[in-house]
């Protein structure tokens, strides 16, 4: 058979086919081998645990996949807390039509993503939908904490510096242009974000904040982290990184790259003398290439300037003009507009 | 040389006679915004925004009409992002999207050929919104249709002229210095456009580009045009006096002047186009949307825009007009009056 | 309104023209403006709007001066 029909998720002989087929194959581990209804695993002190659901159209698109991000999200969640990423779970929610050969290009990319990111696939399952060859994908992730480890927006201070590990909007350009009449070269940034954060805790970076940008864009990322840590923070317009191929898509269509999501990359508050440090950690990396500075931790004399309430937990941008714009989560959906 | 400096220092220390400026182009007060320009201005320079996003002033009667063809078996509705949000009488095209209705969103209006050619048993729509800029590409596609014999493409336009809006704000006794002309719509109409009522009414019209820098330029300009009649134009790179003889002459080509209907400032004479009878065939509807019915009575959106009332003071505000549930066009868009004045208040 | 941004136009085709947008290329119909390769134009829902002229900084310049003389 060629795509999924309904008797992939009778349970019965053509669901183990096609679990052997295509899931065993690739997810291949010693847990996963026991083929037993729960994985019993080794376990840690303290325990991070994540979930997630993956439901982007295209399922394929310029510089990944669903399955790839899937795995990205999962990873990059545990490691925003500290964690390190050992095993996740995978659902798969198949709609009949969907082609085994697309499934299988899926699950091989998720299994490379989970080897780059060295995290297990412990278990997993499928369901068949009625449906027009759709797929979506829920997972949950499990990660160890290492004792003493607090990374929290709670952690940040006045005076520390803002990071992020590279160029804003890649990924949701990426989609848009796929799903409009703008040809572009412009990949999504989909990536586990292990080495970075694995080496700026190695290295003992005493990072007090850390985030990935995915949904909602930066500033809605930054907004969040204003807000649960009661302190406010003022961004750089001039120093946000942005391609200018990414930069233009948004003029033409009057979107904002401060709201377009990444899935590949993170914003980081630490104090100002670990900054260079953490610079130069994000810029070894693949996919830190573009890291740089983009704002700071208002401390109280420029809150008392800006005559804004002390603490209050907001999000400032200096525009390039030399004005100040107050920044919001993102409203709505971040539609393209023309009108 | 009045580089961004000067025009920055003279902006925010004005304290000459109030100055209170409406900008009529829904991307002027987007950059706005986003420049955080208004934080650079004196307190004596007050910057209010107009009539001037498309989907905003869109009447609720429009986006039903849209979402009932949008969930007719046979008919799929082919229109930009911005109108997906926008709430009918019950749901948006985006909810009924939700719900099987079928709905497409593009970048270029063009696109629906492509669409058309590829299915052609099936109807599209193309919900015809805009102001002049958008118009000639309508325009364009009519022009296209004619020539690709297609025939199962049909427009429903909203489409309205802006010199109409400003004059019926004016002619209300708007209390306003200055206008930021739509340097877009400009680009069409010519700055010339705006003469006439810069004259009759005694006011200045700065024509405006959409960069930061470019809106400073024209807002500079302005306070040294404060009690002149008169259009200068800030944007010379794509504006000039007449602007563009062949868009114009496309426009009149298909469409012909009509009554429109703006969400909460009710029916303005002459301030619409419809495609001329000629072209009938390729109307989906757009002629019985000249009524808004569905206005509600209370909302006062006329008076804010016109700067005599706070949005705080309208009796409909924060109560049943809402972002979720906007009753006028303040309360439509991101950056209306209302809108702002939910977030911040 | 009227989202609409400048690019450089690099095919020409009957009817429409490939516009290059710092890497993004948009296919835009030509029927309101005669557009060479190498020409910057304003694009607005794919369409060409104006040809952008190139000195638009020495005419602001001037303007300004003008509005300040008469002011």
């Amino acid at each position: 058979m060629e795509k999924i029909e309904m008797i992939h998720g009778s349970g019965g002989q053509a669901t183990s086919d096609l679990i052997n087929e295509v899931f065993a194959k690739e997810f291949w581990n010693g847990y996963l081998a026991q083929m037993n209804d729960s994985s019993v695993v080794a376990g840690g002190a303290e325990l991070a645990l994540t979930t997630d659901s993956f439901v982007v159209k295209p399922l394929f698109f310029k510089g990944g996949d669903i399955g790839r991000m899937s795995v990205a999200g999962t990873v990059n969640d545990l490691l925003m807390r500290g964690a390190v990423p050992e095993y996740m779970t995978v659902g798969f929610i198949m709609e009949e039509g969907l082609p085994i050969s697309d499934l299988k290009k899926i699950v091989h990319s998720m299994a490379k993503t989970a080897e780059e990111a060295g995290i297990l696939i412990v278990a997993g399952d499928t369901k068949v939908v009625e449906g027009h060859g759709g797929l979506y994908i829920n997972t949950t992730g499990v990660g160890f904490v290492p004792v003493g480890m607090e990374i929290s927006p709670a952690q940040i201070e006045k005076g520390d510096v803002i990071l992020v590990s590279g160029n804003l909007g890649d990924h949701h350009v990426a989609i848009l242009s796929s799903r409009m009449s703008i040809e572009n070269e412009i990949a999504s940034d989909c990536a586990p974000l292990n080495d970075i954060v694995r080496s700026m805790i190695n290295e003992g970076v005493p990072v007090h904040a850390m985030r990935d940008v995915t949904r909602g864009g930066l500033a809605t990322v930054c907004k969040e982290v204003a807000a649960q840590s009661g302190k406010t923070l003022m961004l750089q317009e001039e120093q946000l990184p942005v391609s200018a191929q990414v930069k233009d898509f948004c003029a033409l269509t009057g979107l904002d790259p401060l709201y377009m999501g990444n899935e590949g990359k993170l914003v980081l508050v630490l104090p100002e003398e670990a900054a260079e440090k953490a610079l130069s950690i994000m810029k070894a990396s693949h996919y830190g290439e573009d890291a740089c500075r983009i704002g700071h931790v208002l401390r109280f004399e420029e809150e008392e300037e800006m005559q804004i309430k002390p603490d209050g937990g907001e999000l400032f941008l200096k525009t390039a003009i030399g004005g100040t714009r107050r920044l919001s989560v993102l409203q709505g959906e971040g539609l393209p507009r023309i009108c | 040389m009045t580089d961004l400096a000067e025009m920055r220092r003279f902006l925010s220390q004005y304290d000459g006679p109030k100055m209170r400026i409406m900008e009529i182009c829904g991307s002027h007060t987007a950059s706005i915004a986003k420049n955080g320009i208004k934080e650079i201005l004196s307190p004596a320079i007050q910057l209010i925004s107009g009539p001037g996003c498309p989907v905003c002033v869109t009447p609720t009667a429009y986006v039903d009409r849209a979402i009932a063809l949008a969930k007719r078996p046979d008919t799929c509705l082919v229109t930009f992002g911005d109108l997906l949000r926008v709430p009918g009488s019950s749901e948006s095209l985006s909810a009924a999207k939700g719900m099987g209705a079928s709905v497409e969103m593009v970048y270029a209006p063009a696109d629906v050929v492509t669409f058309a050619k590829k299915e052609p048993d099936k109807q599209f729509v193309f919900a015809a919104i805009g102001f002049e800029t958008t118009i000639p590409v309508y325009a364009l596609l009519m022009e296209e249709l004619l020539r690709e014999e297609i025939t199962n493409v049909k427009l429903l336009t909203a489409c309205k002229t802006m010199p109409g809006a400003v004059s019926f704000l004016l002619e209300n006794g708007a209390d306003l210095q200055g206008f930021l002309a739509p340097g877009h719509v400009c680009t069409v109409t010519g700055s010339d456009a705006f003469a006439p009522l810069a004259k009759k009414y005694g006011i200045p019209f700065a024509v405006a580009g959409f960069e930061g820098e470019e809106l400073l330029a024209a807002l500079y300009g302005l306070l040294h045009m404060q009690g002149k009649g008169m259009v200068k134009n800030f944007y010379p790179s794509v504006v000039t006096a007449e602007g563009n003889p062949k868009a114009k002459e496309l426009i009149e080509r298909f469409f012909e002047p009509s009554d429109a209907a703006w969400r909460g400032l009710g029916i303005i004479p002459g301030s619409g186009l419809c495609l001329r009878a000629a072209y009938a065939s390729f109307d989906a509807g757009s002629r019985d949307l000249t009524e808004d019915n569905q206005q509600n009575q209370a909302c006062r959106c006329g008076q804010v825009l016109t700067g005599k009332l706070a949005p705080t003071d309208c009796p409909l505000f924060g109560k049943v007009c809402t972002p979720l549930t906007p009753q006028g066009a303040c309360m439509v868009s991101e950056e209306g009056s209302c809108h702002t004045a939910m977030r911040y208040q | 309104m009227c989202v609409a941004y400048p690019g450089t136009v690099i095919k020409v085709q009957p009817h429409t023209a490939t516009v290059d947008f710092s890497g993004n290329r948009v296919e835009a119909r030509t029927g309101l403006v005669d557009v060479a390769v190498g020409d910057r134009v304003l694009v607005h829902a794919g369409c060409i709007l104006q040809k952008v002229s190139e000195n638009e900084a020495a005419e602001l310049e001037a303007l300004m001066e003008e509005v300040k003389a008469d002011a």
